[in-house]
């Protein structure tokens, strides 16, 4: 039969991780059958909003949905914190985008995923999982009360190694603390993957470099269309240049450019600035108008 | 025709073609000599009867204009702004031999546009086939096929990566030219036909080419996905904040309305010097939508001469009229760094022509020691795209060496059941082009079906024009009564 697709986008499920950090569930059935892990999706939360990729956390073909994990630190983020309850509905939701994660025939992995990165690091813990290996997740926080997620994590994988700043939990310091301690109890790792801030994907680049462990990492730099389009989302991958959005987003972490990433990364800040400002105006003025629970 | 004056209209989006008025056209119409062997007809890629619509135009027929264009093209109103008619049509122009050749993009337009305000549609009755065709991608190519094949009385489901159905003509082509409300009434003229659109679907990741022929049911597919992959030319500062490519900053601007920020949520860092690197249609509008977003001053880079520059007469008119600095013969070898990951400048070098080129233009030659830098903070990108490699990446559709998808004369692909036209099979090419390989396309499939064409029979003509013409004359159509 042919696959209807929605024109509109329920919001079935959510869970408010912290006070910034946020995870929606949306109906989407025909790309809960098509997801895999390492792709990615592009979301309008309004008519009047911009296009922002946001990689899969999840997907499940028996509830139809996709999940996403959303931290608000913009206008667009913060906007869809405060509007993103169960029975809402996002403007446009596209995907799945980019090259799915390639699961081979690694037999022992070790999945690193950092604050955000947790999210999207974990649908390839399960791949992996699934296709029999042992997987080692490495899930990193800056403190106890930032965490999420490490039942998910434990439900999958093998061993989990938690690592925050301040030592609230699991090991005391980064995510690079935890895969070096993963690397010392196992010899016979074939591969890492490392979701996260571009700074902390770089520290587990140099971390494995030296070993010569095939590393991946996701890359999520700015984009318009998810489709090879437009080029914003150019990164430097060894001599050559690639866009995440069609030959991505995962990369061969020994050689992305992460310096030409970061820098690429803040070319919007001027405009994101400005923009989350005259929303947080508007709030207020909003605020003053209406009683606080409504805003 | 007139114009927005070039100062005022550097600032705003409006049109800066104000199109004729009716003792405009019809004066302009009266220069057509309806010479007998039509030399227009052939200039036209989708080969518009000419001469038949001035001729009504000239008896004050609009209407009947209207139907004689729309026998052919359905999108009078955008073809009349976006074709290059110097170098098709008006280019083979009798008249042309000794003056000025006749509008006829302007009067197409004018036509097109009282069809638009009038409310005109031309509407086939058409009986349903049965079959059912999918068409990927909802640009002008997509947008032209799915036309013929809802007339041949085919279900057509139109599917749009995008949030809103248009593809070039609205994320590319600015709104001083093309006006998106314009391009809004043509999308739905092709739902009156009963062509539905699915946007926000990414066909080859959400579900592949042979999924729609295997478990969706489609009896035939189109692929019109456009080029979409723009080049950058490998010089050293590209990934400076500050570089982007035309398609980034167009899409930016005309389809998440930038522009228009922070009323719409799409930032978009715009220049105040910025420099545009190539000569087509594309460098065209990147270099005005960079004037009308504020720009002091806008610099046209081209590494061969004028005589060259492949885009519209028009646009390059235009654009000198608004302001756009022109460097001929000058080849970008570096972006600079101001240290802080923002662009300063570019240095360049001066080219000289040399011998014809694989394209039959002449090769441009760098000039030794001829390097100089000049001050920009903005480097726009606008030397064409290469192919779009998702469906070569999910499907058994061949390829060319260049990646484009591989089809025969009539636009068949090595699937079957699977047709393919417009930029992802010619590469970047023009608006007109991609919707004559639309129909070219709907044409083979028509075929292929065992449809007859039924093109040019609509419901709402005057009635004595289809009486005594037997019903089956007309294939799958139906005269309507009433």
């Amino acid at each position: 039969m042919p696959l209807e697709q929605p024109t509109v986008f329920p919001i079935v499920a959510r869970d408010d991780f912290t006070d910034v950090t946020f995870m929606l569930e949306i109906r989407h059935p025909a790309m809960a059958r098509a997801a895999r892990a390492g792709q990615f999706v592009i979301v309008m939360d309004s008519e009047h909003g911009e296009r922002i990729p946001l990689t899969l956390a999840d997907f499940d073909v028996d509830r139809g949905t996709i999940t996403l994990v959303i931290q608000a630190v913009g206008k667009t983020t913060r906007e869809m914190q405060q509007k993103c309850v169960v029975g809402s509905h996002l403007f446009a939701v596209t995907g799945p985008m980019g090259i799915p994660s390639r699961i081979g025939d690694a037999k022992k992995v070790v999945c690193v995923g950092g604050g955000l990165g947790v999210a999207p690091a974990f649908p390839q813990a399960r791949a992996h999982a699934r296709n029999g290996a042992f997987v080692i997740g490495v899930i990193g926080y800056r403190n106890r009360q930032l965490m999420f997620w490490e039942d998910r994590f434990r439900s999958v994988c093998d061993e989990v190694r938690v690592c925050t700043d301040d030592g609230s939990a699991g090991i005391r310091g980064m995510v690079t603390e935890g895969l070096r301690h993963a690397i010392a109890a196992h010899p016979d790792i074939d591969e890492v993957i490392a979701i996260g801030p571009p700074i902390m994907m770089k520290a587990c680049a140099e971390v494995t470099r030296p070993l010569g462990i095939r590393t991946v990492v996701s890359l999520n730099p700015v984009m318009v269309d998810g489709t090879g389009m437009c080029g914003g989302c150019r990164v430097k991958i060894g001599d050559g240049i690639k866009f995440a959005c069609v030959d991505g987003p995962d990369f061969d972490a020994h050689r992305v450019d992460f310096d030409d990433l970061m820098a690429r990364l803040g070319r919007f800040r001027p405009s994101e600035q400005a923009a989350l400002h005259k929303w947080a105006e508007t709030c207020r003025m909003h605020d003053a108008a209406v009683p606080e629970d409504r805003c | 025709m007139r114009e927005q004056d070039a100062r005022e209209r550097a600032c705003n989006f409006r049109e800066v073609s104000l199109g004729y008025s009716k003792e405009e056209a019809l004066r302009e119409a009266e220069r057509c000599l309806q010479c007998p062997d039509e030399p227009c007809v052939r200039g036209c890629p989708v080969n518009i009867d000419i001469p038949a619509f001035i001729d009504k135009i000239t008896a004050k027929n609009f209407r009947g204009a209207y139907d004689v264009i729309t026998d052919t093209n359905l999108l009078p109103a955008v073809c009349g702004r976006v074709c290059p008619q110097e170098s098709q049509c008006e280019g083979v122009c009798t008249v042309g031999d000794t003056l000025e050749p006749v509008a006829i993009g302007r009067l197409e337009r004018f036509v097109g546009d009282m069809a638009i305000a009038e409310g005109w549609i031309n509407r086939p009755y058409v009986e349903p086939s049965g079959f059912r065709v999918a068409i990927v991608g909802s640009g002008p190519a997509g947008m032209a096929c799915a036309a013929d094949m809802a007339k041949a009385g085919c279900e057509v489901v139109v599917y749009e990566a995008f949030h809103e159905p248009g593809g070039v003509l609205k994320y590319g082509i600015p709104d001083f030219r093309l006006p998106n409300a314009v391009v809004d009434v043509e999308i739905e003229k092709l739902r009156a036909l009963g062509v539905r659109f699915e946007c926000n679907t990414l066909v080859g990741r959400l579900f592949t080419v042979e999924d729609l022929l295997d478990t969706m049911e489609y009896d035939a597919v189109f692929v019109g996905t456009g080029a979409g992959y723009p080049s950058f030319m490998g010089i050293p500062g590209e990934s400076l904040n500050g570089v982007l490519s035309a398609n980034e900053l167009l899409t930016r601007c005309n389809l998440m309305r930038a522009r228009d920020f922070p009323q719409f949520d799409t930032p978009l860092q715009a220049g105040t010097r910025v420099a545009v690197i190539g000569a087509g249609n594309t460098a065209m509008d990147a270099l005005r939508v960079s004037l009308r977003l504020g720009a002091q001053a806008v610099h046209c880079i081209y590494r061969r001469g004028k005589a060259e520059a492949p885009a519209r007469a028009e646009e390059l008119h235009h654009a000198a009229e608004e302001g756009v600095e022109f460097h001929w013969l000058t080849n970008p070898v570096a972006i600079l760094g101001d240290g802080e990951n923002r662009v300063r400048g570019l240095r360049c070098q001066r080219m000289e022509l040399g011998e014809p080129d694989a394209s039959g233009r002449r090769r441009p030659v760098a000039v030794e020691g001829s390097d100089f830098e000049f001050e920009c903070d903005s480097v726009v990108f606008a030397i064409g795209t290469n192919a779009n490699p998702i469906l070569g990446q999910t499907s058994d559709l061949a390829l060319d060496p260049r990646g484009y998808i591989a089809t025969d004369a009539a636009l068949a692909t090595s699937l079957f059941g699977v047709w393919a036209g417009g930029d992802i099979v010619t590469g970047a090419a023009t608006v007109i082009e991609a919707m004559g390989a639309g129909r070219k396309a709907a044409r083979g499939m028509k075929a292929w079906l065992g449809l007859r064409d039924t093109d040019s029979v609509y419901a709402e003509r005057p009635l004595e024009r289809m009486l005594g013409l037997p019903p089956g004359e007309h294939g799958h159509a139906r005269l309507r009564a009433g």
